[in-house]
């Protein structure tokens, strides 16, 4: 039977979908091993991805060991996030060269092939979700982020464990999607993966494959291992914790969270939603020729809110709150979501392992009286 | 918007002058199409070739569909590079951009514009909105506050402006220099005497300046009884787009690129008392 959104089938290993997706003239990307960490990379078949391996996420830990050789993705969210390609960390904007009329301004479009996301999580594509709004704020759009996004596929898979970093059970994001993704796969407990088909792109590709239809009892098992994943999760967000940040902005816990904060900025950097950028005007030495590059920027950086006279948010403490108050309180002002999807990545990869989920903690337990 | 936010338009500069020793005003006409209408308190992204590109308000008035206005004070590399255009050269401009001065609406009541020193140059679009159409506005005030007798923008046509019989022009300096015969201090002391001989429900206030002496002129003028939904700020952060996307203006839940620069202080007073925001 042709596959159709919602129908679902029964795959032995991801390496048929991996080569129709090739066949189909689509850059694969997808989890590679590289650095002790699992990261996004070009993949030109299943066997470059980091079968067997799992990973321990800690506050300021993140280590991968040998599990189950068997099993092909028991590690979950790495360092990086498919941001890096949807948004790049360096995108030129445009160039501009000397001459009549002052200078002529050519827009800078990158070369983006059509490309799949191969092994996106939940939590990742909430994410990727996040962004869409961001970039398409009902007054302007981003153009090249569109562009990407369009040319985008994106393959899940839905979770079978959770990191103890992860809380995107609490964030309604995870640990299994129920949209956003062309193919979604549920690596089951007995091998074999539940494939779910979730758009008529996806559907092509499936039809490349035909494989074979899933039943109830493969439907069953799938949920219950998205459901063992969710079970796993210790760490979650409290539900009021957008007022409960509007309304704490003096609060003492700001000051402590300020003194082991380095403000080093890697939190921002591997979060998946974080979309700040700064802009570089370069200049080749005859004077003749100028670029405008958009890069990725860090409100935990003092020239963030320098204007004339001086940073605004000159200490760690504006900037932590900042950080905090924007991801999980403010962004709901902007654009009616949280911020943060629960990947626990700011966790993992915070040097002195800063805890976002022990800081909305310590709000709920000890908040400030209401203002007026 | 009908072209990408991201790229500049090329403007000329038709004409360049120096208003105070750090600070030129510009008349720029577009090269590519048309101009774009503004609305009094949008600001332009201002582009200096190879140096980069800021935000400036636009200062001229918005009726003269002729000539785009700006007035830059040299306080860095691109801003110098921008103060620093002579006639012909060509720059480039995005916008306009952010929210206006609601000037329009606010008839029938008596403005006050109350400006600290380049916060001047925002306003002059309000001010000439309102002193072209002065018949419906029941009272027109203007208190400005700079640093010396120097550092006064636009004096010649403030002593026009002061010559009418319509409006009221009040004018401070922080240091008096030799020869000032005028007003030394804070731009609140003229400010309070006039409101005490104003009705203060009647009154629309209009505020540009640093942020200390806005929050001191809102003081003056909530004490005064000016409805605190009838006053208006302009504010100021790092922009790096004007479009919602750097992340650079964040104030709470707004962008001040989108959002602002202009806001009605209620909206903005919660977080406005607080430091570092
Ligand atoms: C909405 C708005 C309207 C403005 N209108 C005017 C105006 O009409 N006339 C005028 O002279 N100035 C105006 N400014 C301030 C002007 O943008 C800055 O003075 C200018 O950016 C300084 O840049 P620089 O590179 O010359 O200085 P540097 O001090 O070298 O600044 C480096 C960078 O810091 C940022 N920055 C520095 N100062 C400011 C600042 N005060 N505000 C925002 N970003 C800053 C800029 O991104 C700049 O690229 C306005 C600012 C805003 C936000
Ligand atoms: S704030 Fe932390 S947990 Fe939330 S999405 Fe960003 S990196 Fe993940
Ligand atoms: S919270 Fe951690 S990762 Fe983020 S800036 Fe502070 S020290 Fe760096
Ligand atoms: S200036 Fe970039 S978001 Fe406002």
């Amino acid at each position: 039977m042709p596959a159709s959104t919602g129908s679902s089938f029964i795959l032995d290993d991801p390496a048929p979908l991996v080569e129709a997706l090739l066949a189909d003239g689509w850059r694969v990307i997808g989890p590679k091993l590289g650095d002790g960490a699992i990261v996004y990379d070009e993949i030109e078949s299943a066997s470059d991805m980091p079968r067997g391996l799992t990973d321990e996420q800690e506050g300021g830990r993140y280590r991968l060991r040998e599990g189950d050789p068997n099993r092909w993705f028991d590690y979950v969210v790495g360092p990086q996030s498919w941001k890096k390609y949807l948004f790049p960390a360096r995108q030129k904007l445009w160039s501009a060269e000397k001459g009549d009329n002052g200078f002529a301004i050519e827009p800078h479009e990158d070369d983006f092939p059509k490309t799949a996301l191969f092994g996106a999580r939940a939590c990742e594509i909430a994410a990727i979700e996040v962004q869409d709004r961001v970039f398409d704020n009902g007054d302007f759009t981003d153009s090249g982020y569109k562009r990407r996004r369009e040319a985008t596929l994106i393959v899940a898979v839905q979770c079978a464990r959770s990191a103890a970093t992860c809380f995107c059970a609490s964030m309604n994001t995870g640990p299994s999607a129920d949209s956003g993704f062309d193919i979604a796969l549920t690596e089951l407990d007995d091998g074999g993966f539940f494939v779910e088909c979730g758009s008529d792109r996806g559907a092509a590709i499936l039809d490349r494959i035909g494989p074979a239809e899933a039943g109830t009892a493969e439907l069953e098992a799938a949920n219950a291992v998205t459901l063992k994943a969710a079970g796993m999760q210790t760490r979650s967000m409290p539900d009021n914790i957008p007022a409960l940040l509007r309304e704490n902005l003096d609060h003492p816990r700001w000051a402590e969270v300020a003194e082991r904060c380095l403000s080093c900025a890697n939190c921002t950097m591997a979060c998946p939603t974080c979309f700040c950028s700064d802009v570089e005007d370069v200049n080749d030495l005859s004077g003749d020729h100028a670029e405008r590059w958009r890069v990725w920027d860090s409100c935990f950086t003092l020239d963030f809110s320098y204007i004339h006279g001086g940073s605004v948010r000159r200490s760690t403490l504006s900037r932590y709150r900042q950080w905090m108050t924007h991801k999980l309180s403010s962004w709901h002002d902007q654009f009616d979501t949280s911020g943060c999807v629960g990947c626990g990545r700011c966790i993992a990869w915070c040097p002195v392992g800063i805890d976002i989920t022990e800081e909305a903690a310590a709000f709920a337990a000890e908040p400030l009286a209401q203002e007026g | 918007m009908a072209q990408d936010p991201m790229l500049p338009r090329r403007y000329r500069v038709k004409r360049a002058w120096s208003e105070l020793s750090d600070v030129s005003t510009m008349e720029l006409e577009p090269i590519d199409g048309e101009a774009v209408p503004f609305a009094p308190g949008q600001f332009n992204m201002l582009y200096a070739f190879g140096v980069g590109e800021v935000a400036i308000s636009i200062s001229g008035d918005a009726a003269d569909t002729d000539k785009l206005v700006h007035t830059i004070r040299n306080v860095g590399a691109i801003s110098g590079a921008l103060a620093g255009v002579s006639d012909g050269d060509v720059i480039g401009v995005r916008g306009p951009f952010g929210s206006a001065w609601p000037v329009a609406q606010e008839t029938g009541r008596h403005i006050v514009f109350v400006a600290g020193g380049l916060g001047l140059a925002p306003l002059r679009p309000a001010i000439y909105h309102v002193l072209n159409n002065r018949e419906q506005y029941s009272g027109m005030t203007l208190v400005y506050g700079a640093r010396s007798p120097d550092d006064l923008l636009y004096a010649d046509e403030i002593k026009a402006w002061k010559s009418r019989f319509d409006t009221e022009v009040e004018i401070t300096v922080d240091h008096a220099a030799p020869g000032w015969t005028g007003q030394v201090g804070v731009v609140t002391v003229p400010l309070d005497r006039t409101l005490s001989g104003s009705n203060g429900a009647e009154v629309s206030a209009f505020v540009c300046g640093p942020e200390i002496m806005m929050r001191f002129s809102v003081m003056s003028l909530m004490a005064a009884g000016v409805p605190e939904d009838k006053v208006w700020i302009s504010m100021e952060r790092n922009m790096k787009c004007a479009i919602g996307f750097c992340g650079h203006c964040q104030f709470g839940g707004d962008f001040i690129c989108r959002d602002g620069p202009v806001f009605r202080h209620d909206q903005v007073s919660r977080l406005i008392a607080k430091k570092e925001i």
